[in-house]
């Protein structure tokens, strides 16, 4: 289809532009460099301090699902929606689409808050899963096939992950305050990654990187993350 | 059985990200499917996009959204297409992400012989990216011709196994190629080995017969 052709080429062109727009920033500056570059079409992005309290939204996520609890949902509705609106601008949604787009979001968590597992993921990031999946779905003509938990043909953990996985709203909260402390080469991997929707092989052209070194910066920020989840106390 | 030739970080950031093509996500999904491994570092990875969201900047939300969102919650939900049985025949033990691609199992594909002891078939996917995605069928005790990349490819073993010089190829198993590689995988002589591959430039036959056969996978 032309139209698609065109949503192709003009991605590309942005890609190229971004490219030579890269900026050099000075050491020390990770929350900058998540930011991203000047030229991007939305706000000029300081990070917001983690306010993650992952008890706090796993309780009031809980009293959703057992109770319908409205005020519940509104206060969640509070803090997740303008994130999940600038998580959707980041990644290029127009504006009004982002707003459409986020509403489904927020109705997916009230409608699924039963199926939300705190073993397996912070509130933060189940949300997360469903905006990004939301995305693809309305974005990309990409299909995103997903993991099924109850798939007969699932391999079983060999046993539970007990101490790994009882604290995943934890690892949220120490990511969270970890990401600001890489260095900003490691920082920009992440939010291209995840903001920008660059595979590392779109990274490697995008920033004229040869692949090895798009490998090793990934590599270096998540082992960074990782020790802030497995040296827990 | 688990694993023991895992995915490296960047194809599971790919996948978590949700910025991997659609042949890189069905085969992410498979291997993650068949790896409790994997799937426990994907957890950590999914959490930095959790941890991202958290501290990304949020951006005013309009009152009217905020009411019509309050509004909506008693709405009827819509209800999830049913989940597609799994095809009769083998293998009954494909995983989920992959069904779809194959939805009248393996022996309907279009199967193009590659030498004599291997074949190919293409699976159809809506991505307009450069990867393609197929299926492998090495026969028991067979081989694929010697072959060099041009770029990346990545395999999944789901039944069977095969060996090269890079070690031996099992159930779940991934091998992740690039363009530095020739080699020349050897199917165990017990059963026949079907793997998924996803390429991102065509291979290139290196042996001297086989390279008649690099029209073939020119698409
Ligand atoms: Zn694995």
């Amino acid at each position: 289809m032309p139209s698609d052709m065109q949503h192709v080429n003009q991605r590309h062109a942005e890609r190229r532009l971004a490219g030579e727009g890269a900026p050099r920033l000075p050491a020390g500056l990770a929350a900058a460099a998540l930011a991203g570059p000047a030229k991007a079409p939305v706000e000029t992005g300081v990070w917001a301090e983690s306010t993650i309290d992952p008890d706090r939204f796993a309780a009031l996520l809980k009293a959703v699902a057992a109770k319908r609890d409205r005020a519940a949902f509104a206060t969640l509705f509070d803090h997740f929606a303008p994130r999940v609106k600038a998580y959707l601008i980041r990644l290029r949604t127009e504006p009004a689409v982002a707003e459409e787009l986020m509403q489904e979001v927020m109705l997916t968590v009230w409608r699924r808050a039963d199926g939300y597992d705190p073993t397996r993921a912070g509130v933060a990031t189940w949300i997360f899963t469903i905006a990004r999946n939301r995305r693809i779905d309305t974005a990309r003509r990409d299909r995103r096939p997903e993991l099924d938990p109850s798939d007969p043909a699932l391999t079983p953990e060999p046993s539970p992950l007990a101490d790994a996985v009882v604290l995943a709203g934890e690892w949220e909260q120490r990511i969270a305050s970890a990401i600001g402390e890489l260095p900003p080469e490691q920082a920009q991997m992440l939010r291209l990654a995840y903001f920008e929707d660059r595979s590392h092989s779109d990274i490697a052209a995008l920033l004229h990187l040869p692949m090895g070194t798009v490998k090793s910066r990934l590599r270096l920020a998540i082992g960074r993350l990782r020790s802030k989840f497995e040296n827990v106390p | 059985m688990k694993p023991t030739h895992h995915l490296s970080d960047e194809w599971l950031i790919d996948y978590a990200a949700g910025a991997a093509p659609e042949p890189v996500s069905v085969l992410v999904a498979t291997h993650l499917a068949l790896c409790p491994d994997c799937r426990a570092s994907y957890r950590r990875l999914e959490a930095i996009g959790g941890a991202l969201l958290e501290v990304a900047s949020p951006v005013a939300v309009g009152a009217a959204a905020r009411e019509s969102v309050l509004a909506r919650l008693d709405d009827p939900v819509p209800i999830p297409a049913a989940m597609p049985t799994p095809p009769a025949n083998f293998p009954s033990q494909l995983p989920r992400p992959l069904r779809d691609y194959v939805p009248n199992g393996l022996a309907a594909l279009s199967w193009q012989r590659l030498g004599r002891g291997a074949a190919i078939a293409w699976l159809r996917c809506a991505s307009t990216t450069p990867y393609k995605m197929l299926m492998l069928r090495i026969a028991a005790g067979g081989s694929v011709p010697r072959h060099t990349h041009r770029g990346n490819e990545l395999v999944l073993v789901l039944q069977g196994a095969y060996v090269d010089h890079l070690g031996r190829f099992g159930p779940g198993d991934v091998a992740i190629a690039d363009d530095s590689i020739d080699h020349r995988p050897i199917a165990d002589k017990g059963e026949d080995c079907f793997c998924l591959a996803v390429v991102d430039a065509p291979i290139r036959f290196t042996g001297v017969f086989s390279r008649l056969l690099n029209p073939l996978l020119r698409r």
